[in-house]
């Protein structure tokens, strides 16, 4: 109880907050609407009408949710194309999109992070990667991801690389990152004294890694997995929206603004926000399992 | 006697940000098979750093050393000696067990060879009972015991300890002592240590190395007429004292022609 009150405080308050800013920024469509047609209206009209707008400046928090209630769950169940009635997901649904993003983030996920390792690896044990690799990585994060990620797909399709390859390596350009950074501080993290200590023992390179500085970074890791994973997932969305929006939270959000959708771009917003809080609650769950394994969490 | 180190017009000099300090300056001294021998000293006196060089940690500028015959690197690669730090830095991700049975691993001893040895040495340190603990459920004496189980656990001839009781109270640091003494005698390893405590160098020695700093010499070695069963309380008795005295005055005599 102690801990549910100020979450369910906080998230009241941004409803009542969210209510009043969609009375705000709709009311003026409604006034519009209604000088045109030569009515006046009453505040409260105005009020009931900003909530019902099919095309809101900002939508109501419960016409969001009844997207999102809308293409999920009664899409999938009630409707002919959903997995009850057809078998497979319907290609108008959240969940199916959600899906197609999840699978691009994962892939792209796994890949920058053993990227990310590896080059961590080697910056710690070769000067001439310590010295030429971190520039290259911190220029490779200034460049904007929506200028490269279109030329990523133009360049891997005319290669005859389509689908969730494309966007994988995208998700991994945006997580490798976060990953090398962290790592090169954790594999740094023993302490001197340690390093004597594996010397006495006349350790190899390799013993040293695998007995002290793999172990020394896992916490450092799991921080940078956590960044990494919420990078993925941004990077398989742009990733989607150069593709002429063919499936995905990114063909969802990029859809909903052609034809002004502002309630399923909001709903699809929410998809991705919910997917994000998912990764990352997964990857701090395996975090506390690990460390408390190993002993670094009491 | 057989000696076990050797060192001959041993210098070492270091190049800090201000110019150079000389950490060693002239350092002769050889210590016999199954010494107890303690370095003492002020800060900065190269007590360490001589320790370090035996170790092959740190490398002589100029002049000669052995250690068991052989250059500080080839001893190092025979794994010839174990090393005490002042910490004990146990790996907080192994069991007791576990950091007792590191070194083992990394010269490949078998898995059940491992395990003997860890069991032997921990019950060498009284420490029997603790394998499954991880370093924080264990006070800091423990840890530092299970640090000297770690060195002690591959059997290597020579143990060099830097202040390893340095960051313990007196009372754990009087057990220890006495505990390390019984070790000694039960194994018959030739010991370094370095230690910036008189009582704690006279009672535990059968040599005292005193050092002085800037640059880092040897000013005066004190032979210990003490017995080698030694009693908590023999550091009451008039010879006891005396060689207390010794080493005081070496220190002074070490600090006057400085300043």
């Amino acid at each position: 109880m102690a801990r549910v009150l100020p979450v369910v405080t906080v998230v009241a308050a941004i409803v009542v907050f969210w209510y009043a800013a969609t009375v705000w920024l709709n009311a003026a469509w409604t006034r519009d609407q209604a000088a045109r047609a030569g009515l006046s209206v009453t505040f409260a009209e105005v009020v009931a009408d900003t909530m019902a707008q099919e095309r809101p400046v900002l939508p109501a928090p419960h016409q969001v949710a009844a997207e999102l209630w809308k293409s999920t769950v009664a899409e999938e169940v009630f409707s002919r194309r959903g997995i009850v009635q057809s078998g497979t997901l319907s290609n108008r649904s959240l969940i199916y999109h959600a899906w197609v993003t999840l699978s691009a983030t994962l892939v792209g996920f796994a890949i920058g992070t053993v990227a990310g390792i590896l080059l961590a690896v080697g910056i710690v044990h070769n000067r001439a990667m310590d010295l030429s690799v971190m520039p290259w990585a911190i220029a490779s994060q200034t460049i904007p991801i929506l200028a490269i990620a279109p030329m990523i797909i133009v360049v891997l399709n005319s290669l005859g690389v389509s689908g969730l390859i494309p966007k994988a390596i995208i998700s991994a350009y945006l997580s490798f990152f976060p990953v090398v950074v962290g790592m090169v501080k954790g594999l740094r993290s023993p302490e001197p004294a340690q390093l004597d200590l594996l010397r006495t023992y006349n350790a190899s390179a390799f013993q040293t890694l695998r007995k002290l500085r793999l172990p020394a970074s896992l916490p450092f890791l799991f921080a940078s997995l956590k960044v990494g994973i919420a990078a993925s997932l941004v990077g398989a969305i742009v990733g989607e929206l150069p593709t002429g929006a063919v499936a995905g939270i990114g063909a969802r959000l990029l859809t909903g603004s052609y034809y002004g959708q502002t309630v399923q771009i909001w709903a699809a917003l929410f998809a991705a926000a919910i997917v994000a809080a998912a990764l990352v609650g997964t990857v701090g769950a395996i975090e506390r399992r690990t460390l408390r394994a190993m002993g670094l969490l009491r | 006697m057989a000696s076990v180190i050797e060192a001959e017009g041993l210098n070492l000099t270091f190049q800090t940000g201000d110019g150079a300090v000389q950490a060693l300056k002239d350092v002769n001294l050889a210590v016999g098979q199954g010494e107890f021998v303690s370095f003492i000293g002020p800060s900065g006196c190269g007590k360490t750093t001589f320790l370090r060089v035996v170790a092959d940690l740190e490398q002589p500028t100029s002049g000669r050393i052995t250690v068991n015959g052989m250059s500080p690197d080839a001893a190092r690669r025979a794994r010839a000696y174990g090393y005490v730090f002042q910490q004990a830095g146990l790996f907080p991700w192994r069991t007791i067990e576990g950091n007792v049975m590191l070194p083992l691993e990394i010269m490949g001893y078998p898995r059940g060879e491992r395990r003997d040895r860890a069991a032997r040495v921990l019950e060498l340190v009284e420490l029997k009972g603790f394998e499954r603990k991880y370093p924080w459920q264990l006070s800091g004496g423990m840890q530092q015991r299970a640090s000297i189980a770690r060195a002690l656990a591959f059997d290597a001839d020579i143990l060099l300890m830097d202040e390893p009781f340095g960051a313990l109270d007196e009372i754990v640091r009087d057990r220890l002592n006495e505990e390390l003494l019984r070790l000694w005698d039960r194994t018959g390893k030739t010991i370094l240590f370095v230690t910036h405590s008189i009582p704690e160098a006279v009672y535990l020695s059968t040599r005292i190395v005193v050092m002085s700093p800037r640059p880092g010499r040897i000013t005066d070695v004190i032979d210990s007429p003490l017995p080698r069963a030694r009693p908590l309380d023999i550091r009451d008795t008039p010879a006891f004292i005396d060689i207390a005295h010794r080493v005081r005055e070496g220190l002074r005599a070490g600090h006057v022609d400085v300043v």
